[in-house]
């Protein structure tokens, strides 16, 4: 009977509709993305220069300067001996396994999608939290990027702009950017009201007020956004490698492959280390920086 | 003196999604809980009406949920009124746009809060000179005029320190020297004192008032303290539930509350600390208009009382008794004593004497103690009796309180 078959079986549509649906789809993506995919990737071309020329730029160093010139970054960021002489040693055991090259390649793959990052997430994050419907559109579409398998917005992005370093960067962008959006909206809104009102009653602009009061006042709550971005960035940086983008990536899917134990700890161990680097160095900075705002204030 | 400079008329705010609505029920009279519970909007003001002088300090006094928060906030529009006009100096405060409301925030208005405010970022020099900041005055003024205000607050040498080093107290002067630095006439103090201890609290309210005395700010004063309205107020308001009950000036509301809230509120008052004998004074009488000794006694004898108070040129000189003048009389002598050199000199009291400062010559004299200004002018006089009026007349409890004060 009828009403048996709908009880045992889900109702499905026919199996001739799905196809023609996924077809459907999948034709008009194909030719948007061949009338419109030079175009599309022809305006990513100076973010492609910028991230040519500054991974050039690191290999092409010695690495000692790189070196020192890191040491320099991490030393006024932290201004803290002990963890310099952790990165020195933590670069130099890099180099001494052979991973030197690989590393600089993720070091400037993970610079360039942090900027990125700040720079799309921070306007993002305050239009948020300026605006109650922007923030009930924004979420929503956050939860999106953080849930979806990565591999899933990987498809659209390599038929559109093919394999290579710019659809990684937009996979890992995609993929990191969240959490400063979420960060810098709840920063903002986490602002003390007084103080606000404060600003407002002695006549500071919208400007002012942003400039002034709440973005440093947000900027431990960004700061720990940025931190999450670098470190969900960093995990990206196997994926992205699926689709052409060199560094410590690499080595790990070939390991992956192939069995190769030893050269994938390695690989891997180097991307904690990066890690731990970054981490360290920007809550150093965050902490000497923000050390006025010492948490709540006072009542 | 009493140049109106602020302008409340006919304010109403309620709270809600479609308050304008919600008006002509308000107008009708229904109350605060029934609106709220029919129409899930909040009456946050109802219907104020309000006059303030330029010069003065009027204090809004009120429990939590009166409304005076969301008031002080409508002065410089950090709150937007559902109905009412608001002029400030001539100016129509709703008429002004987003620029001019800028304009007007940063040169008429200064604002003190109650949990200080300050920008935790910024060293204590900025913060007091946050308001010039804003205003893009250059940094060199800056600093001059900030550490100047800083030095009058007291706190002179803590320029280059941060918000979280300084104590409550601390804190609350420099939010007082950030609403001064700007040298707007206008000065908001939401509560701005609420939150520090008794002692500091105290001291900060001597600070405001000999501030206040050379500077002459027109200065609006929230607070839920009773005590603090009577000491700093040269007028008081009290609200209740988003409405006036009464304006006045401190006495007036001590000794005649205009309702049954006001009166429970006031009756913990310790009014000896508060009333002065200008206040209780009875106005000026038995006064002996003759140097002559026999010409004294005459008046004194028409007079219910047997004793009189003697001037010299106008001037306050001292009190005698009928006895005194009787005795001196009876002396036969050729040259008969002049009033005045037997006048005894006795206690004075001036105007602006609490009562509690009263009290104890009051008690000890035998005659009314004359009140005598600056100038010796003769203003009145207070008895034990009208003393005791005024102090039992309050309740039981106070007259108590009274009772150990004086002792």
């Amino acid at each position: 009977m009828a009403a048996e078959s709908w009880l045992s079986e889900f109702p499905e549509m026919e199996r001739a509709d799905l196809v023609a649906i996924r077809k459907g789809l999948d034709a008009a993506y194909r030719d948007f993305s061949r009338s419109y995919g030079e175009v599309i990737e022809s305006l990513f071309d100076p973010l492609l220069y910028f991230l040519v020329w500054f991974e050039k730029l690191l290999l092409a160093s010695p690495w000692i300067v790189v070196l020192i010139v890191i040491i320099g970054l991490v030393y006024s960021a932290s201004r803290s001996w002990k963890l310099s002489l952790g990165v020195i040693a933590s670069f130099l055991a890099i180099g001494y396994l052979g991973m030197w090259e690989d590393t600089m390649r993720t070091l400037s793959i993970i610079t360039v999608c942090t900027l990125l990052s700040i720079f799309i997430g921070i306007p993002i994050g305050i239009s948020m939290a300026r605006s109650d419907r922007a923030r009930s559109v924004i979420t929503p579409i956050l939860d999106i990027m953080q849930t979806m398998p990565a591999f899933v917005y990987l498809i659209p992005v390599v038929m559109l702009l093919g394999i290579g370093k710019v659809p990684g960067v937009i996979a890992v962008v995609i993929y990191a950017i969240p959490p400063v959006i979420r960060l810098t909206n709840l920063g903002i809104r986490l602002v003390d009201k007084e103080v606000l009102e404060a600003a407002a009653a002695y006549g500071a602009t919208p400007w002012q007020r942003l400039w002034g009061v709440q973005l440093p006042l947000a900027m431990p709550t960004i700061m720990a956004g940025i931190n999450q971005t670098i470190m969900m960035a960093l995990a990206m940086v196997v994926i992205a490698s699926m689709i052409g983008v060199k560094g410590l990536g690499q080595p790990v899917l070939k390991s992956i492959t192939n069995q190769y134990f030893t050269m994938g700890l390695f690989n891997g161990l180097a991307i904690v280390a990066l890690a731990i680097v970054f981490d360290r160095v920007s809550q150093a900075y965050a902490k000497r920086t923000q050390k006025h705002l010492g948490g709540p204030q006072d009542v | 003196m009493s140049e109106p400079l602020i302008k409340v008329e006919g304010l109403y705010k309620v709270f809600g999604p479609n308050s304008k609505s919600i008006i002509p029920m308000v107008k009708e009279g229904v109350s605060k809980d029934d609106v709220l519970a029919k129409t899930g909007h909040a009456v946050g003001l109802n219907d104020i009406n309000l006059t303030i002088n330029k010069g003065e300090i009027f204090v809004v006094m009120g429990l939590s949920g009166s409304g005076k928060s969301t008031l002080i906030r409508h002065f410089n529009r950090l709150i937007d009124p559902t109905e009412g006009r608001l002029l400030v100096d001539g100016i129509d405060v709703m008429s002004l746009n987003a620029s001019q409301l800028e304009q007007f925030r940063r040169h008429q208005m200064s604002m003190v809060f109650q949990h200080f405010g300050l920008m935790p970022h910024r060293t204590v020099l900025e913060n007091v000179a946050y308001g010039l900041t804003v205003q893009g005055v250059d940094l060199a003024t800056r600093s001059a005029k900030g550490t100047q205000w800083l030095e009058t607050v007291g706190l002179g040498g803590y320029g280059q320190q941060y918000p979280t080093q300084l104590s409550g107290g601390q804190k609350q002067r420099v939010g007082l020297a950030r609403a001064l630095c700007t040298d707007a006439d206008i000065l908001l103090m939401d509560e701005a004192f609420s939150a520090l201890d008794p002692l500091i609290r105290s001291e900060m309210q001597d600070q405001l008032i000999e501030l206040q005395n050379r500077l002459h700010k027109t200065i609006i004063f929230i607070t839920h303290d009773l005590d603090e309205a009577l000491r700093l107020g040269d007028r008081i308001a009290i609200l209740k539930d988003g409405k006036l009950s009464q304006v006045g000036r401190p006495e007036e509301i001590l000794l005649n509350p205009a309702d049954a809230y006001v009166e429970a509120f006031v009756r913990d008052v310790n009014r000896a600390r508060v009333l002065t004998a200008e206040v209780v004074m009875k106005p000026p009488a038995y006064r002996l208009t003759t140097e002559n000794l026999d010409e004294a006694l005459n008046q004194m004898r028409g007079w219910k009382e047997d004793y009189g108070y003697v001037f010299h040129e106008d001037k306050y000189h001292g009190v005698i008794s009928q006895k005194a003048v009787e005795q001196a009389c009876a002396v036969d002598d050729a040259n008969p004593p002049e009033l005045s050199d037997i006048v005894e000199q006795g206690p004075t009291l001036q105007p602006d004497t609490i009562l509690q400062d009263a009290l104890p010559v009051t008690l000890d004299s035998e005659f009314p103690i004359p009140v005598v200004d600056q100038d010796g002018t003769y203003q009145g006089t207070l008895s034990k009796r009208d003393m005791v009026d005024i102090l039992a007349n309050s309740n039981g409890e106070t007259a108590d309180k009274d009772d150990t004060s004086a002792a």
